[in-house]
């Protein structure tokens, strides 16, 4: 017999107030994804719970379509793969299939790469803090004041390459026709542009108030969490790890030039930023030196190069530094002029994987300027 | 002060008092039309400068029709409306933004003699119906079924509570100063008509006696119109536009049209109540001419600096924008009023009062410098904004 229960009077029920959390869709079409990524966040409120990413949207199938083509046919996906930072993958590419075959570049030619790679990485750190500003609600200001600079650095390229975008203009064993005749002058009056463009943006941005309160301190990420997610780059320094390819693993002509490695010591945003932009001041000190030590003449392309290149089978690993961190390409030869396989290191993809870590906790708002932070490029990460 | 000319006696024609309201209203209509494309236009053409742009160029002269050729497509726009979206909610959401600001042009004097009413209680009307608007901001957030939306509208909402009441305060400190030089001249009451306080300021525009019930008004102005730095509801990059996300057409077009009107009745309320409305500063008499030019002249340097601030600032965070109004705004605010009612019950002159607002805005400043640098430094005692640290690369490469 069930007991009876007689209510003599309303009985209060104690009931916790509920709340239901919210799943928001962000991208593939939201404006501060940069480009089409999405991440599904789960938010109490405005507080980010959960956050799942989705890439893929990119997916061009650029590694398996350079086994199709031969070693030199394939340079141009490089351009393609991360189209901030073209000539620093193209000189991976030619840099791992020199060294499969055995060819050396000239002199002339590793000064005018090294060149135009640092100032690729300054395009492309002037392209974060424009984009950045952005995420953080700058309406645009960044952003154009950061692209009136970009504009000059591509003009320059277009100078040398006649194209703006896809240089599509090393080559193994060199350079694919001479740099013009003003490449000295106008690197250095470049130079000087930059450096004055850079302080401009670093005037209108980093001692800004609200800058600080929103960067300060969010989306942290430790240098031991940073190296266990494989994130290299300036994302990697601004934790506080001081590991930069160009000197801890130097090829090319590194080592003739005096420069620092901005490093941050606590992992937030605001480090992550301070770090791009002294990068860009590092990089025009490198361009700069550069300019000067280049030799005034002398080949820019290897001679005695075959029609087909056929390198013996071997595989190799070649990594770089990218603006973004490590690219790395491996490439396997089977003795034929193709690769037999050619995969791409993406740093992107590596530093993506941490931003689950750095973002639960946080934010809607600071969700957007920790991805922004990342300073992903979709291109790279879906390849 | 002279009565009031209706805009019936231009005409020379007696006219019934409908027909006058009419005529009026129609005026406010075309003021907020023109108004908002004027403005529209100008802020393009103006965070173009400050962005290294030309703005636009290609509508007419200097681009000059481009926000009329913008006007045209929205009202051919098709009116799009969600499926799942709550039919009455969402559809009359529009009204209730757009009608609280009609609303509020009723008391706001353009010079002497030239306002809709002269409403005695003009000041409290002003943000009794200015606080009404957010009903449709929640409506239009809820009604369209869309995330997105529904965060923009929680947040314009929590905003507009939280910044009402320390530009309410901020405000309240000129109706106390006013209303104490009033009773001096004799006259009790009448410091709450919009039309008493501007004419108060022949002398003395209250920017000067309150910088700090000026600076705090200004704040919440921006809040309350999501100006940036405190355009959350509406944050591009974070909610797409807010609860703007769903509306298209003429009803897009409509929350513009209340944005931009609420933005010009802010400025021309901060003119009237701080900046001595159609007054020349310091004591000349203006003719009719005159008094409108300095209103809006008054208004327009506001509305530039408004523009100036959306070009050079980021935006807030949600919680920080809370917190900076509870926190520090309040009750600064507060203590102005405190100071104010101090030194005018011991009948203490007006430049003590200035001076103790001033104190007050340069502790505020001091405040919010020391906090942020603060931040920015964490446990570092110098107050430059941290840089990373350099390691030099042949330190790194010999052994790190």
């Amino acid at each position: 017999m069930a007991e009876q229960v007689v209510m003599t009077e309303p009985v209060a029920v104690e009931r916790e107030f509920q709340t239901v959390d919210m799943n928001i869709n962000m991208g593939p079409q939201h404006p501060s994804t940069h480009g089409v990524f999405r991440m599904v966040l789960t938010v109490d409120g405005e507080v980010v719970k959960d956050v799942i990413p989705y890439i893929g949207y990119l997916h061009r199938g650029a590694e398996k379509l350079s086994e199709s083509l031969d070693y030199r046919g394939s340079l141009g996906f490089q351009d393609r793969t991360d189209y901030l930072a073209a000539f620093c993958n193209e000189w991976v590419h030619v840099n791992a299939t020199e060294r499969l075959a055995g060819i050396e570049a000239p002199e002339r030619a590793e000064y005018v790469r090294l060149i135009l790679s640092e100032l690729n990485r300054v395009l492309s750190h002037l392209m974060f803090a424009g984009a950045f500003g952005t995420d953080v609600g700058f309406f645009g200001t960044a952003f154009t004041w950061a692209f009136k600079e970009r504009e000059l650095i591509q003009d320059y390229f277009e100078a040398v390459t006649g194209d703006r975008m896809m240089y599509n203009y090393f080559r193994v064993g060199g350079l694919a026709w001479e740099p013009h005749e003003t490449f000295v002058e106008d690197g250095h009056w470049l130079v000087e542009r930059l450096r004055a463009g850079v302080e401009d943006l670093d005037a209108l941005m980093t001692r800004n108030e609200i800058m600080i309160a929103r960067c300060r301190d969010v989306g942290l990420l430790s240098a031991e969490d940073a190296v266990n997610h494989g994130v290299t780059g300036p994302m990697l320094r601004a934790s506080g790890v001081a590991f930069d390819l160009r000197v801890d693993e130097p090829y090319s002509i590194y080592d003739r030039f005096e420069w620092d490695i901005p490093v941050g010591d606590r992992g937030d945003v605001y480090d992550r930023f301070l770090v791009r932009m002294e990068e860009m001041r590092q990089s025009l000190r490198i361009v700069e030196q550069a300019l000067d030590q280049m030799p005034t003449s002398g080949p820019v392309v290897a001679e005695g190069l075959p029609t087909r290149l056929r390198p013996a089978p071997a595989e190799i690993y070649q990594r770089q530094e990218g603006p973004r961190g490590e690219y790395g390409i491996y490439m396997v030869s089977d003795g034929s002029d193709k690769p037999w396989r050619m995969k791409v290191r993406s740093p992107c993809f590596h530093n993506l994987s941490a931003l689950k870590q750095m973002t639960i906790g946080s934010y809607i708002a600071d969700a957007v300027i920790i991805l922004g932070s990342v300073d992903i490029v979709l291109g790279e990460v879906d390849r | 002060m002279p009565d009031a000319i209706v805009l019936s006696e231009f005409a020379g024609i007696g006219m019934p008092d409908w027909v006058d309201a009419l005529i009026r209203l129609v005026f406010i209509v075309a003021l907020m039309t023109l108004n908002t494309l004027a403005l529209i236009y100008l802020e393009r053409k103006v965070l173009a400068r400050f962005q290294a742009r030309v703005g636009p160029t290609r509508t007419g002269p200097v681009g000059i029709l481009q926000s009329a050729a913008d006007a045209l497509k929205l009202l051919t726009k098709e009116d799009v409306r969600p499926h799942s979206a709550d039919r009455w909610v969402f559809e009359l959401a529009v009204f209730f933004v757009f009608v609280p600001v009609f609303l509020m042009f009723i008391p706001i004097p353009f010079t002497e003699t030239w306002f809709i009413r002269d409403l005695e209680l003009g000041f409290l009307y002003v943000f009794a119906v200015l606080g009404l608007n957010i009903v449709g901001v929640i409506m239009a957030g809820w009604g369209s079924d869309n995330k997105y939306a529904l965060l923009g509208g929680i947040r314009a909402a929590a905003q507009a509570i939280s910044y009402e009441l320390p530009m309410l305060l901020a405000a309240a400190g000129v109706v106390m100063i006013a209303a104490g030089h009033l009773l001096d001249a004799g006259l009790v009451g009448g410091a709450l008509n919009l039309n008493t306080i501007v004419d108060q300021q022949r002398t003395t525009p209250y920017i000067l006696l309150q910088p700090l019930g000026f600076v705090i008004f200004m704040i919440g102005a921006l809040a309350e119109m999501h100006r940036p730095p405190f355009d959350m509801p509406v944050a591009e990059s974070e909610v797409v536009g807010g609860y703007f996300v769903e509306y298209s057409g003429i009803r897009w077009s409509m929350f513009f049209l209340a944005e931009y009107t609420g933005l010009f009745l802010m400025v021309m309320l901060g003119s009237t109540v701080f900046l001595g409305g159609w007054n020349f500063p310091f004591g000349a008499d203006a003719g009719l001419g005159w008094q409108i030019v300095l209103t809006l002249a008054k208004a327009s340097a506001m509305i530039f600096v408004l523009f100036w601030l959306r070009a050079m600032f980021p935006r807030l965070r949600i919680d920080q924008l809370m917190a900076f109004s509870w926190k520090v705004l309040l009750p600064f605010a507060l203590l102005q009023v405190l100071a104010n009612g101090i030194i005018l019950a011991y009948g203490g002159p007006d430049w003590v009062v200035g001076l103790v607002s001033l104190a007050l805005l340069v502790s505020l400043v001091a405040l919010i410098y020391v906090l942020v640098r603060a931040k920015a430094g964490g446990d570092s005692i110098h107050l430059e904004p941290a840089r990373p640290r350099l390691v030099t690369s042949t330190e790194v490469a010999s052994g790190d």
